[in-house]
């Protein structure tokens, strides 16, 4: 199979031990932007922004609730797209990093789930109802689930990675429901907030939207760092055979070349 | 401070869900450090097992 069309970077990156060293290059710096933004978006959330008029204070769990369910949404179809290419190519990186994006999936949308149930019981005075948009984050959660369980149930990891990628696939007609779920049905969950489209429709003050976004924006460097991390992870026990991962965790790197540190 | 802690009245919804947020994102960040952590004392024991059994036979090989 050739892969020349492919620019070198992407080439090099795609080798287990470099995007070894690379991920644990970029880890550390991710996180720690992720740690700031959240530090401003938490500050400008629960102190500065005043408190809404209709809700009080309790409207403050959005600053945590909508970054997550966005999360929900985004990490899926991170993992769709790896799982499309690890099927497709059959690329080894691109199998670990679908099966690593399923936690941290399934970690914000179970967020998104409890955060929005504790925002639920004083504003509708009730934890949890059967409305589309609850319902179809809850099949999000329990997709993200079996993509876990099927990639655990089989002894071959690599066909488990391609199994679970494909029903990560599948499971994506679930993406456009969440989202739409608000518009399509008539649902007791409260229309969008804040509309990226159309940013006049947003109904949202400047001064409770600015750390929305920052928290957004947190959630993301934090995403991306802990996939990274749990990316190196992967890659070390899936190539446990390998003279890199022996090197690296014997500390006896004489026999290899190119070891990653 | 504690006017701010009451969060109007809805401190006992406000809380807990940036509790959730968080204990939720710190076991999301060091599990797959406990599982790396696991991994390599695996591993680590299956090499020096290997290598006392190379070290064996060698000495058996060097001895005949």
């Amino acid at each position: 199979m050739s892969r020349s069309y492919l620019p070198h970077w992407m080439h090099w990156l795609g080798s287990p031990p470099n995007f070894y060293r690379f991920a644990g290059a970029w880890r550390p710096w991710l996180m720690a932007a992720a740690l700031i933004a959240g530090a401003i978006g938490l500050y400008g959330g629960l102190v500065l922004a005043p408190p809404d008029y209709q809700q009080g204070d309790a409207y403050r769990i959005i600053f945590i609730h909508v970054p997550s369910a966005w999360m929900s949404l985004f990490i899926y179809a991170t993992m769709a797209v790896a799982g499309l290419i690890a099927l497709v190519w059959r690329v080894k990186l691109a199998e670990v990093i679908a099966m690593e994006c399923a936690p941290t999936g399934a970690a914000f949308t179970f967020i998104t789930l409890v955060t929005g149930s504790l925002w639920g019981k004083p504003m509708w005075g009730t934890w949890w109802t059967w409305d589309a948009r609850l319902t179809s984050e809850l099949v999000l959660l329990f997709l993200y689930l079996g993509v876990i369980g099927l990639y655990n149930a089989f002894e071959d990891r690599r066909r488990g990675a391609r199994a679970a990628s494909l029903l990560a696939l599948v499971g994506i007609v679930n993406l456009p429901i969440v989202h739409y779920s608000v518009q399509w049905w008539n649902t007791l969950h409260q229309g969008t907030t804040v509309d990226f489209l159309d940013p006049a429709r947003s109904s949202i003050a400047p001064s409770m939207l600015w750390p929305l976004l920052v928290m957004a924006l947190a959630t993301h460097l934090y995403f991306f760092a802990s996939l990274l991390g749990r990316t190196r992870t992967g890659l070390l026990s899936l190539e446990s055979g390998k003279q890199w991962v022996r090197a690296l965790v014997d500390g006896q790197p004489e026999r290899t070349t190119g070891a990653p540190t | 401070m504690a006017h701010w802690f009451a969060m109007g009245g809805y401190a006992m919804y406000v809380w807990p869900a940036f509790a959730v947020f968080f204990i939720v994102l710190v076991w999301d960040w060091f599990a797959p450090a406990l599982r790396r952590r696991r991994f390599t004392r695996e591993l680590r024991g299956r090499l020096a097992r290997e290598r006392t059994r190379n070290t064996r036979a060698a000495r058996a090989e060097a001895s005949t």
